[in-house]
């Protein structure tokens, strides 16, 4: 009896979960698809907020987030996969590298309203960038790192030994082969590791809050000195502090399903990347 | 510094030969005063139980283990009249001079053009003479007909056996002196291991090659020599004939009649 129960009893546990999940994230989207797509239109993307937020377009957020997203890139890529690479082909492993290791995973575990205090503390008032566009990409390449780091170096340890060992033995050197084949082998890996950070960063509200985000500009471009309008901070804005709450809500939503359509771009590039890769596997 | 002698193998044709050669990964002892040479033009297999330090000991011909850390190895490994350790030869330059086959075969994630390529690049060698080294190359190795039309592909879709004379392939194109073996055919069917023995069977009027194998069958099949070791320590080592025939050990006789491994 119980020999013909229990698959039963795992196979609904293991479904009721999927479900579960599954469930909630239809809900969700299909609320801020169902109540934004009304706002989307072409003027709501390209045109500035009129009357007090009440009207017009949030092209200034989208910029604002975009631009924010490229500077944080800037930073945390190049600076995240030279220290995956050090830490996962040079590094000998002992006691300070296994140490180091350990401060970079728990630093993915700091809220992310820390790294907006210490971006304001850094890069704000110590190194007199004000809050700007500068200002706050430099933060949100801070909360990036250790994400780039540990997801770079994950793919970085998929990579056989033996295919290390292909490029040593005919006369490359450690760093060709690290260049030329390693690198190069690891790249989809790397690359999805570095939209998936960030497209989590392109969400975040916390870091840029002190940092350089502001509730309304009014010029569409971003200059990286100034303050700028980024769309979770625009979303938080509408939904919790305007005054006509009610007025704008359907604004709020359509902001809600603009940022989650950047997100899904981003991630679209991850999926696009790995399937051309793969092929040449 | 010629190599020692060791039964029959003679010292005008050494080509490459270890003296007194210990290692040790962290406080183990891997290898034990292992003496022997390799002659010119000659294969030679070493064969042995696993763990007993054969692919260890064909990894310090090509200085495998330089990035390992916590090794340590003492004793001459000399390449001719060079020291492959000390006399200022550059570990690149040794890498040049002793090819290498792996296991599995590891085409880079290429073209099958650009796998061989790849290694005349990184050597310096012109661009205008490559193209017709890389065709050389894969005629050498016998996988030219099957993949002419096809150079292009990535590496990675040919076959295994395919894959491996592509490393043969890609060893070759640097005209090495020597090309190390780490059991080129045991991830193969017996088709592509047959066509892999005829071809090292071939090259080896251009070069000296030392092959690891665990094949008592393909050892009696190409091996010239057959040097046999256990536990770190060469037991025997002699032409292939006598080690299978007439082994001087009762461990090597043990050994190749199959009652232990």
């Amino acid at each position: 009896m119980m020999k013909k129960l229990t698959p039963v009893i795992e196979w609904g546990t293991l479904l009721l979960s999927t479900g579960t999940v599954c469930f909630f994230m239809v809900v969700i989207l299909w609320d801020i698809i169902s109540k934004g797509a009304p706002s989307l239109s072409w003027q709501f993307v390209s045109t500035l907020p009129k009357a007090g937020m009440t009207q017009g377009g949030i092209l200034p957020a989208i910029t604002g987030t975009v631009l924010l997203t490229l500077i944080t890139a800037l930073v945390a890529a190049p600076f995240g996969i030279c220290c995956a690479v050090y830490l996962n082909e040079y590094a000998s492993d002992n006691w300070f590298t296994r140490l180091i290791r350990a401060a970079i995973r728990n630093l993915t575990g700091v809220p992310s309203i820390i790294y907006g205090l210490f971006g304001l503390a850094l890069f704000v008032q110590a190194l007199h960038l004000g809050t700007s566009l500068l200002a706050a990409g430099f933060t949100l390449g801070l909360l990036s790192l250790p994400y780039m780091i540990t997801t770079t170096e994950e793919a970085l340890r998929r990579i056989p030994a033996s295919t290390r060992e292909a490029a040593l033995a005919i006369g490359a050197t450690q760093l060709e082969s690290i260049r030329d084949v390693v690198l190069p082998s690891a790249l989809p890996g790397i690359l999805t590791g570095v939209v998936l950070t960030l497209s989590r960063a392109a969400g975040e509200t916390a870091p840029i809050l002190f940092t350089g985000v502001a509730f309304y500009i009014n010029n569409p471009a971003g200059f990286l000195n100034q303050e700028f309008m980024a769309l979770p901070y625009h979303l938080y804005m509408l939904s919790t502090q305007h005054q006509a709450i009610e007025q704008v809500r359907p604004l709020a939503y359509g902001t809600a399903l603009v940022l989650i359509i950047v997100v899904f771009l981003l991630n679209l590039t991850a999926f696009y990347v790995r399937y051309k890769y793969s092929r040449h596997e | 510094m010629c190599g020692i002698n060791i039964a029959g193998m003679s010292d005008t044709a050494t080509k490459l030969s270890a003296q007194s050669l210990n290692l040790w990964f962290g406080s183990k002892q891997v290898l034990k005063n292992i003496n022997v040479a390799f002659n010119k033009n000659e294969i030679t297999a070493l064969i042995g139980p696993s763990g007993c330090g054969k692919s260890t000991l064909l990894r310090t011909f090509n200085r495998m283990h330089d990035l390992v850390p916590d090794v340590r190895i003492e004793g001459e490994i000399s390449l001719e009249d060079h020291n492959l350790y000390e006399d200022g030869l550059s570990v690149t330059q040794v890498r040049r001079r002793i090819g290498m086959v792996f296991q599995k075969a590891n085409p880079f994630p290429k073209s099958i053009y650009e796998n061989i390529n790849y290694g005349l690049k990184i050597n310096n060698i012109p661009a205008a003479d490559r193209k017709g080294i890389i065709e050389n190359a894969l005629k050498e190795s016998y996988i030219w007909d099957e993949v002419k039309d096809e150079l292009q592909k990535p590496a990675t879709r040919l076959s295994g056996g395919q894959q491996q004379r592509l490393c043969i392939a890609r060893a070759v194109a640097l005209r090495p002196e020597v090309i190390l073996m780490d059991e080129p055919c045991s991830a193969l069917d017996p088709l592509s291991t047959s066509k892999i023995e005829e071809l090292i069977l071939k090259l080896k009027k251009d070069y000296t090659i030392v092959i690891v194998t665990h094949n008592m069958q393909q050892a009696q099949r190409i091996a010239d020599k057959t040097v046999f070791m256990y536990l770190g320590e060469i037991i025997e080592a002699g032409p292939t004939a006598n080690i299978f025939e007439h082994p001087q050990n009762e461990l090597t006789g043990n050994y190749v009649q199959g009652h232990f491994g």
